[in-house]
């Protein structure tokens, strides 16, 4: 298990240190900082040297380390990792070197609270903010009384863990927030087909509920519409499609957060929780069967000689012209040796080349449904003695569409049971996007 | 009040004196303990920063009477950082720690636990042991989760203690807790005490395993991790147990928590090697590939631990993910260390139906711009004209295509797959060397260069210039590597073979042949180049026979771990062993292996490949370096990749130290792991199947492998001091 945990800086300082197991001295921090930090070509986040491991995740020019000398576990290492800076995020409201050492002496009680001995406790953010406290958090008082303390270790170690006991939560409006946010990865070929599409989704919920409610949440999950009858009435609000049991998607994957009871989902595909409070993550899924493309790219892209090259691109989308797409961001690779590029055409939106990334980037605030624009360019290059190849890296389009969903998805209900029987208020929202990972070849 | 996180400013260094005399001011007149909030501060912040503040002890010992949790908390962590080296002056602090035993507040008496027991040393031990004791059996369930893993301390700190005191059983009884965070911490104190060579051995029945599992649906993430891990200590006798077992976990597959998704996965592949019903397995199969493919979406570091893994279950379970190729195709910007991975595992998913695309993809790769990532797209190009015959015409194409481009590496990784591929379809693509030798003068690494030389030997019939072509290659011979030596020297003794009338090849043989005996230092040479010199003079008929002799085809059906191995490396899924592919005795000291264990339920195939664990240690001298196959092909020196199968008792032995005979020497010079030297450089090499040499393709295919990510061996002295400086 983890024998020593270290937060360093760019420069290699080390901001936290702790070490829970006795196997390593301080100075293991060094080590990490020759092997890691001033290394250029870091190609692992793990480093194994003789019996020692290094795992490491950088969050904003911080290294996040964990060290030991056994066969750890390596993917509950990273998850720790990943789930240390999600505490400090909602601690802090961000984590980077200026959060850490302000508040180091806050991190290291949390570092004690949430590892014991290298094993991974307790790390639910509702629960350690009753009781780790900064200033800037919430608290009853500094020292919880011994009543208050059995209420919050009962907490900490119940089956929901993850939420503060039913009474310490009131709301005047009992309201919870859906989002629905669709991640569209697709990589088309030079030739127009598509190589892959798929879709990754995750459903982020903020609920401000009184009490302890039991949720029940459905969606047009085709194995649950293909089963029967729905219970409850749609509240999908999607723009775009209807509910249609025929409109019903296919998931390939579904994963959901601590809180969701899988031996229910098992048994029925029912996704029922009691939720934390406020902001988490209920559910993140996976689809790849009729994923709606949201944007078409059609690219020309042409070598003319070696001395040029020629652009010419159109995007078209094919959504209903109802919705639109916004903050289009398209990103055309340009050859290394490029010297200068002519804009010639840009019928909607801004386009510039930047040579400190080799690119051109073309933005468009706003592009209705069913709407069609075009681009061309030429870059000029230098002649260079050797011929050199080039990567013709692909081009990669960023946008995000309200109220539309790739996959298909919606929401079909959200119901809350409360003792109290309150009336709540409930919100969906749609959100489809596009970064990094929408990519044509050309 | 101060201001919210404002804190920074603390990382100063400063001196012992002044912190001191800043303590010693801060008893009196100090309102709400500010002042000596602030000093305590910054000499946390001081250890942070790596000074030594351990003369302060006495000191800031003496703020533990200030009744602020926030102050307790930074004297016990200045506690926990020196109160080791402090034996004489720990007294000091132990009455504090008792009053704080038996507080009132649980989360008191928790901390008070923790961070005794993070003081391994006699004094503190003693004072904790009877406080423990209760704390196992506290009202709360805080307490008692806190000390499991105190146990779990203790036992690390003194096991014969940790024994005799008792606290084995008192943890055996946590595992039937009414609190699940608690039974979840017992599991994990007593896998880590199971784990030692020394420690008490940790077991599950089918009742306590059951107990656990029920535990699972309360267990906070970390808990249900720590509890699927454990179910690999539970043996079924049954298939129907094993079964059971397997559709109680299966649901853990839907959780959002990366670890919890590949510990299920591993209790699952582990269970299956105990089950029956195809029909079951099948189910579970279909059940494990869409969740590890949803781990693709997770964080980098994450998706690399899942390919690594994919990696392996796809070669044991090739249904788990057979149509999924195309999740595996890289992102332009996926890092390095995915990228890697990811072609591996589309080599390894490639077959007749989605050749097209795969190969699509790894031309589009080898135009890219790391120059690993590219050598190892065309390396993978012709694997897969190895692999998948009807895309071998295409393949060649392509890598055609890439010679032409003349970019120097990609050029030398063609010519390297090309003299596979010849081997692969003798008579098909010969056409294409006159293309090769035109890029002659590309070949400046020795891999490449020992490629084209044994094309040059190996056609040297057809290959009108192969004399002219040789003898420039041979210009420098005692320059070249002892790869390229060896192949020239075969190389030229083929050609003589197929041309002893010309003089040109005589000419060439002899000078060879004279470096090669007279002038090498290298004994492999010189051996190989009597060798062919005595054969020659005997009798040149029997000579090129042999030398000409029919050479096994290279297949990529064993491109594979061997099953038992895998077995037991599945074992180690989600682990640091399943990321290098190594068993973890191999490359971690004091690691412990992990075997299947024979029950009437485990099937017959798993019990025919059974692997039994080899020596649980390091081996105290370096291995030996086993040699590869016959010297007839160069051979390439890259180190072995692939665990080792242990060897079995029947294989040839001859460069081997046999697996047995190093457990023998372990024990009997009574040691158990203090003396040990770490030699790490490698695990002992694989053990080539004695039907067939070509096997282990880690041989045949050179380096192919040579990226993979492993360990990096530990200095002379082994780790330990090369890592505490």
């Amino acid at each position: 298990m983890i024998s020593a945990f270290f937060i360093f800086n760019q420069k290699g300082e080390v901001l936290i240190s702790r070490l829970y197991r006795t196997d390593f001295k301080r100075s293991i921090a060094d080590v990490f900082r020759i092997q890691v930090v001033s290394n250029p070509d870091v190609r692992s986040p793990i480093i194994t040297l003789g019996s020692t491991s290094f795992f490491h995740v950088r969050v904003n020019n911080l290294y996040v380390v964990c060290v030991t000398k056994t066969n750890a576990n390596a993917a509950l290492v990273f998850e720790f990792a990943y789930r240390f800076i999600n505490i400090c995020k909602s601690y802090f409201g961000k984590m980077d070197e200026e959060s850490i050492k302000n508040n180091f002496v806050v991190v290291y009680e949390l570092v004690d609270e949430i590892n014991d001995f290298g094993y991974p406790q307790n790390s639910e953010i509702d629960t350690l903010k009753t009781y780790i406290t900064t200033e800037s958090v919430v608290s009853s008082s500094s020292q919880p009384s011994a009543e208050t303390s059995s209420r919050i270790t009962a907490q900490a170690t119940g089956a929901t863990s993850w939420r503060r006991n039913g009474d310490d939560v009131k709301y005047k409006k009992n309201e919870a927030f859906v989002d629905v946010v669709e991640v569209v990865n697709f990589m088309g070929s030079a030739k127009g087909t598509t190589l892959r599409a798929d879709v990754d989704g995750h459903i982020q919920m903020r609920a401000y509920l009184s009490g302890t409610p039991e949720c029940k949440f459905g969606l047009n999950d085709k194995l649950v519409i293909d089963r029967g009858p729905a219970s409850g009435s749609a509240v999908s609000g999607l723009g775009d499609r209807g509910g249609s049991p025929s409109d019903a998607v296919e998931l390939d994957d579904c994963q959901f957060h601590q809180c969701v009871r899988l031996n229910d989902f098992d048994a029925d595909r029912s996704i029922s929780f009691i939720p934390p409070d406020g902001e988490f993550e209920l559910m993140r899924y996976r689809a790849t069967s009729n994923i709606k493309l949201p944007i078409k790219v059609i690219p020309a892209v042409a070598e003319i000689g070696t001395t040029k090259v020629s652009y010419d691109l159109t995007l078209k989308t094919t959504f209903s012209p109802k919705l639109s797409a916004t903050n289009v961001v398209v990103r055309i690779p340009t050859p290394l040796n490029t010297t200068d590029v002519d804009v010639a055409n840009v019928g909607t939106g801004k386009a510039k080349y930047v040579p400190a990334e080799n690119v051109i980037v073309w933005k468009i605030s706003r592009l209705q449904g069913g709407q069609e624009c075009s681009f061309s360019a030429l870059a000029r290059l230098t002649s260079t003695t050797t011929r050199q190849v080039w990567a013709r890296p692909p081009i990669d389009v960023d946008f995000q569409v309200l109220m539309f969903t790739a996959s298909g998805l919606i929401v079909r209900f959200l119901k809350v049971f409360e003792k109290s029987n309150y009336h709540s208020i409930k919100w969906v929202r749609y959100l489809t996007k596009a970064s990094g990972g929408y990519q044509v070849r050309y | 009040m101060s201001q919210p996180g404002q804190d920074a400013k603390y990382f100063q260094r400063g001196k012992i004196e002044e912190f001191r005399a800043e303590l010693h001011a801060a008893e009196a007149k100090d309102k709400k303990f500010v002042k000596r909030k602030t000093v305590l501060k910054k000499i946390v912040a001081n250890i942070t920063m790596g000074t030594d503040m351990s003369p302060l002890f006495p000191d800031v010992v003496q703020c533990l009477g200030t009744p602020l949790l926030e102050i307790k908390k930074m004297v016990y962590l200045f506690l926990v950082s020196y109160g080791r080296s402090k034996p004489d002056q720990i007294h000091l602090v132990i009455p504090n720690f008792l009053q704080d035993c038996n507080d009132r507040n649980p989360l008191i008496r928790a901390l008070a636990i923790r961070t005794m027991s993070y003081i391994p040393i006699p004094v503190v031990t003693d004072a904790l042991s009877d406080n423990l004791r209760h704390a196992l059996k506290d009202r709360d369930p805080y307490v008692r989760k806190t000390a499991a893993i105190c146990v779990a301390k203790l036992y690390t700190a003194d096991p014969r203690r940790a024994e005799r005191e008792g606290f084995v059983e008192l943890l055996r009884d946590l595992m039937l807790d009414s609190n699940a965070t608690v039974v979840a911490n017992a599991v994990a104190a007593l896998s880590e005490i199971g784990d030692r060579q020394d420690g008490v051995i940790f077991k599950l029945n089918l009742a306590t395993a059951n107990k656990l599992l029920a535990a699972i649906p309360e267990s906070s993430e970390w808990g249900q991790i720590y509890i699927l891990d454990s179910l690999l200590r539970y043996v079924p006798e049954r298939h129907s147990d094993a079964e059971m077992m397997a559709e109680r976990i299966i649901v853990q597959l839907q959780h959002g928590n990366s670890a919890v998704i590949l510990t299920t996965i591993k209790a699952l592949l582990y269970l299956m090697n105990y089950m029956e019903n195809r029909q079951l397995i099948d189910y579970i199969c279909k059940k494990m590939g869409p969740p590890l493919v949803t781990l693709l979406s997770s964080g980098p570091e994450v998706q690399y631990v899942a390919l690594r893994n994919i990696l392996l279950i796809i070669q044991r379970r090739p249904t788990v993910l057979k149509n999924d190729v195309r999740v595996f195709f890289c992102k332009y910007n996926d890092p390095i260390y995915v990228k890697l991975a990811k072609l591996e595992i589309m080599y390894r998913l490639a077959r007749a139906e989605n050749a097209k695309e795969v190969l699509a993809e790894f031309q589009e790769y080898a135009s890219e711009v790391d120059l690993d990532f590219v050598r190892k797209a065309v390396r993978s190009i012709g694997r897969l004209a190895i692999k998948v015959e009807p895309a071998a015409d295409d393949c060649i194409q392509a890598l055609l295509s890439l010679i032409e481009t003349k970019v120097t590496y990609v050029v030398q990784e063609a010519v390297i797959v090309i003299k596979d591929i010849f081997r692969r379809y003798p008579g098909r693509y010969e056409g294409i060397i006159p293309t090769l030798c035109e890029n002659l003068d590309a070949l400046d690494e020795p891999e490449a260069k020992a490629s084209m030389v044994w094309i040059l030997g190996q056609f040297a019939n057809i290959i009108d210039n192969a004399d002219e072509l040789l003898d420039d290659l041979c210009y420098a011979f005692l320059e070249e590597s002892t790869e390229v030596q060896l192949a020239l020297l075969t190389a030229v003794v083929k050609l003589f073979v197929y041309k002893s009338k010309a003089d040109k090849a005589k000419e060439l043989v002899h000078k060879v042949l004279k470096w090669a005996t007279e002038e090498a230092d290298n004994p492999d040479l010189r051996d190989r180049g009597f060798m062919y010199w005595r054969m020659l003079a005997i009798n040149p008929t029997v000579a090129g026979e042999i030398v000409l002799s029919e050479k096994p085809p290279i297949t990529t059906d064993s491109d594979r771990m061997d099953r038992g191995a895998l077995d037991q490396l599945l074992l180690h899924t989600g682990t640091l062993g399943s990321i290098y592919h190594k068993n973890p005795e191999t490359f971690i000291r004091n690691a412990a292996g992990k075997a299947l264990k024979d029950s009437p339920a485990l099937n017959q195939h798993s019990r025919a490949v059974l692997v039994p664990l080899a020596r649980s240690q390091l081996p105290s001298t370096s291995p030996i370096v086993v040699a590869g196959p016959g010297p007839v092909e160069p051979t390439t020196q890259a180190a072995p990749v692939a665990p080792a199968p242990p060897s079995k008792s029947d294989s040839p032995a001859e460069s081997t130290v046999s697996a047995p005979s190093q457990l023998a020497l372990g024990n009997s010079a009574g040691t158990s792991n203090d003396l040990h030297e770490e030699g790490e450089d490698e695990s002992p090499a694989g053990q080539p199947n004695a039907l067939d040499p070509y096997s282990n393709l880690d041989n045949a295919f050179g380096s192919y492998l040579a990226d993979e990510p492993r360990p990096i061996a530990g200095g002379r002295h082994g780790d330990e001091d090369d890592l505490l400086f």
